[in-house]
């Protein structure tokens, strides 16, 4: 599925079969400060956590073999917590991480996604991709690999074929 | 959100028989032509698709005919639009953070 928000790109697709989620953004900024914005805790918090979720950062060692513990806070207080692990990096150009949910002491639960995010600046405008890999098939992302956005847009020429057969 | 009703459209014969069957209703032995399988395999799809509510039977005469429910379809179009609302929400405050920096370097 593509939308344009202020013109910039925004693809987000699920693969099935691949068990990944594709995500494209372009973003009207130089490389270096959404590079900063994907791997800097006080900016990640300000807006990795779609409102009126909030994110903290406990820690965050944005280095190989680093980690970062974080939340995802709800409105009502209750903490969703993280862990990221950072498995390469190179700067300003790609990084991968392992994200696994978590207990508030930081016991991992035994399953949790790769993913990979890659930066590239044209005139200006910063384009993101990220792709996220799920091994397991528990919770919501496990949800996701039922089906495609393909199927999702056929299934909106389907309700269109439906409502002129109904008449 | 219900879990089972992904689960039933995570299977690919089964997504082809919604795809049939949203077109029109019919019987599982004209679903099974469709498909290089037997009616029993048609069939234990379609008992899952039934139990998840994505499709409903007709009797007509002898016959079984099996149709679509739209509004349940339009739930998981709902849930998928939801994720990808999540991702939309969190980039747009991450374009008004990179806003604030490039305001902040001049």
């Amino acid at each position: 599925m593509k939308t344009e928000t202020n013109d910039l790109l925004f693809e987000f697709t699920v693969d099935k079969p691949a068990k990944t989620v594709y995500i494209k953004r372009e973003f009207d900024a130089p490389l270096s400060l959404v590079w900063d914005a994907f791997t800097k805790a006080e900016l990640l918090d300000q807006w990795v956590a779609p409102a009126p979720f909030t994110s903290k950062t406990k820690y965050m060692n944005f280095e190989v073999g680093g980690k970062r513990f974080y939340a995802m806070v709800g409105p009502d207080g209750t903490a969703r917590w993280a862990i990221q692990q950072y498995k390469s990096i190179t700067p300003k150009t790609n990084f991968k991480m392992w994200n696994v949910f978590a207990d508030k002491d930081e016991n991992p639960e035994q399953h949790g996604s790769d993913w990979d995010y890659t930066f590239s600046e044209e005139k200006g405008v910063t384009t993101v991709r990220i792709t996220i890999y799920n091994e397991s098939f528990e919770r919501m992302e496990s949800l996701l690999e039922g089906f495609k956005l393909g199927f999702a847009s056929s299934l909106k020429n389907l309700e269109r074929l439906l409502a002129s057969a109904v008449k | 959100m219900r879990r089972d009703v992904f689960q039933a459209i995570a299977d690919p014969t089964r997504r082809a028989i919604i795809a049939l069957i949203a077109l029109q209703a019919m019987t599982p032995n004209a679903l099974a032509e469709n498909f290089h399988t037997s009616r029993q395999a048609v069939s234990k799809h379609l008992r899952i698709l039934t139990e998840c509510e994505l499709v409903k039977q007709e009797y007509q005469g002898r016959e079984i005919y099996y149709s679509l429910e739209v509004e349940k379809m339009k739930e998981i179009d709902k849930w998928l639009e939801q994720f990808r609302k999540i991702w939309e929400t969190r980039f747009n405050q991450l374009d008004k953070v990179l806003a604030n920096l490039k305001k902040q370097k001049k």
